[in-house]
């Protein structure tokens, strides 16, 4: 089967503390921190977006997996923030990692779910022998309506998967993989629309369990396996408290679900979120462990994907900076007022 | 502007990879690329060479009253960087916690550098950050 030959991350330096978002809008901050389980968020540079993110979980997992760059066939990039609509994130990126121009390549977009869709599209390609080695991204700088709930959590990060079937070179398998989509309004941005619009009793219920709980119980009856049988439970987090609930109705505890949980630290990166989730799990995970991974995009759909970390992790480690080290490293807190510049980085000349 | 873009597509290499180029003839390391080598005049044998990026500080200044294009970011930093590869290049130099000073190991990074407008091209560069 395909599997991962290498990965890379990228969480800009930048945060704000949820008592800053809370004190400009009069909010209480405890009952906001407790209620969405998170502390801070992760704020682009005035100089960043999904591109610039993207280029640099790329460039990270070019290294991490020690591949030639012009071995890559494909390279996807999924985003809901691509800076332009017309003009593919993915060929600013090819040409940034030295991928030469014998490839294909595209933006994806399915909310928060693109990047896990990349990740399916080139376990096909590899799989078939059409391409050798391909990379799917998952890369956001997302935005809340200034004053929305969403505020609090809409933040920015990316990472970078690249997929192969040679098992020699994978330091984890793809076991399998299973997906549920379905026409449910529960999150949309129109073109143009600076902010996206969220359809009230949409979301939760009917949308992120459902489509989840779903794409997990299909997987698991795919493959015989139980929650029991992986070291490491990693969902989409759009907060804090979403992941836990669903892992607790799915079967699974807290502690499978704690190294991949990111969100209450740097926010919802969006497309990048369960991706992150997982680059931290396998920064940990030893061979012979079993990670489920589950992502969720609005609109809305679910991939659910049985993976188990190979020898050959070992061997790369160290490679590049782990996901603790981004976190936990050198930050610049910022105050709202710097927020509010940095997050219109459209420049004038 | 369709000149512009044309001359910006032609350095890219240049502006996303540090792509320099090296004299066989003297081992002289050239970015931005030279066509004849300083020494080597008509004897000049230049092949491509993508530098790492990795550098120390050589000088850097605060800029407050910055060019229109980098309104916005002001202020910030500018500076020159001795590159590991031997050449001097200038470069923006990100603010991400760690000190800045002569003698700062620095890496490459991927930003925005600036951009055409509301409606035209958005323009990346490699810049600098503290190690
Ligand atoms: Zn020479």
């Amino acid at each position: 089967m395909a599997g991962i030959i290498g990965y890379g991350a990228y969480i800009p330096c930048y945060r704000i503390k949820a008592e800053e978002i809370a004190r400009v809008w009069n909010d209480d901050a405890e009952s906001i921190k407790k209620g969405l389980n998170i502390r801070e968020k992760s704020v682009p540079g005035i100089d960043e977006d999904a591109a610039t993110i993207a280029v640099e979980a790329a460039r990270n997992a070019v290294k991490h997996a020690g591949i030639a760059a012009t071995d890559l066939g494909a390279i996807y990039v999924g985003s809901e923030s691509h800076p332009y609509v017309v003009k593919p994130t993915a060929t600013i990126v090819s040409q940034a990692v030295g991928a030469g121009n014998n490839l294909t390549a595209a933006d994806l977009e399915f909310a928060c779910k693109a990047g896990t869709a990349g990740i399916q599209m080139l376990m096909g390609m590899t799989e078939s022998g059409m391409i050798k080695y391909g990379m799917a991204i998952g890369a956001d700088t997302s935005q809340g309506r200034p004053g929305d709930a969403l505020e609090y959590t809409a933040s920015a990060g990316g990472a970078a998967f690249i997929i192969g079937k040679e098992k020699s070179e994978q330091i984890a398998e793809i076991l399998a993989t299973a997906s549920f989509t379905s026409d449910t309004p529960d999150f949309w941005r129109r073109e143009g629309a600076s902010f996206p619009s969220h359809g009230g009793r949409f979301t939760g219920e009917p949308a992120y369990f459902k489509h989840i709980t779903s794409a997990a119980n299909l997987l698991f009856e795919k493959t015989g396996f139980k929650p029991s049988d992986f070291s490491h439970a990693v969902f989409h987090q759009p907060n804090g408290k979403f992941p836990l609930v669903v892992a607790k109705q799915l079967g699974f505890s807290e502690e499978q679900v704690r190294t991949g949980l990111l969100t209450p630290f740097i926010g919802n990166t969006y497309s990048g979120a369960s991706l992150l989730g997982l680059a931290a799990v396998l920064d940990k995970a030893r061979p012979g462990e079993k990670i489920f991974v589950t992502s969720f995009g609005s609109g809305a759909g679910s991939d659910s994907f049985a993976i188990e970390v190979a020898e050959g992790i070992e061997g790369k480690r160290g490679r590049i900076s782990s996901i603790d080290g981004m976190i936990n490293g050198s930050k610049i807190y910022v105050d709202y007022s710097v927020y509010l510049r940095n997050r219109n980085s459209i420049k004038k000349s | 502007m369709e000149k512009a873009s044309a001359s910006s597509w032609r350095r890219m290499e240049e502006r996303y990879n540090l792509l320099a180029n090296e004299c066989k003839n003297c081992g002289a390391v050239y970015f931005p690329q030279r066509i004849v080598c300083r020494k080597c005049g008509r004897h000049t044998k230049m092949e491509s060479r993508k530098l790492s990026g990795n550098g120390t500080v050589y000088s850097y200044t605060r800029t407050h009253s910055p060019a229109d294009a980098f309104e916005e970011e002001s202020p910030y930093l500018i500076g020159v960087i001795e590159l590991d590869e031997g050449p001097r290049v200038e470069g923006h130099i990100v603010e991400n916690g760690k000190e800045v000073t002569i003698g700062t190991k620095v890496r490459p990074v991927f930003r925005r550098m600036y951009a055409d407008g509301e409606e035209g091209l958005i323009h990346y560069h490699f810049k600098f950050a503290p190690v």
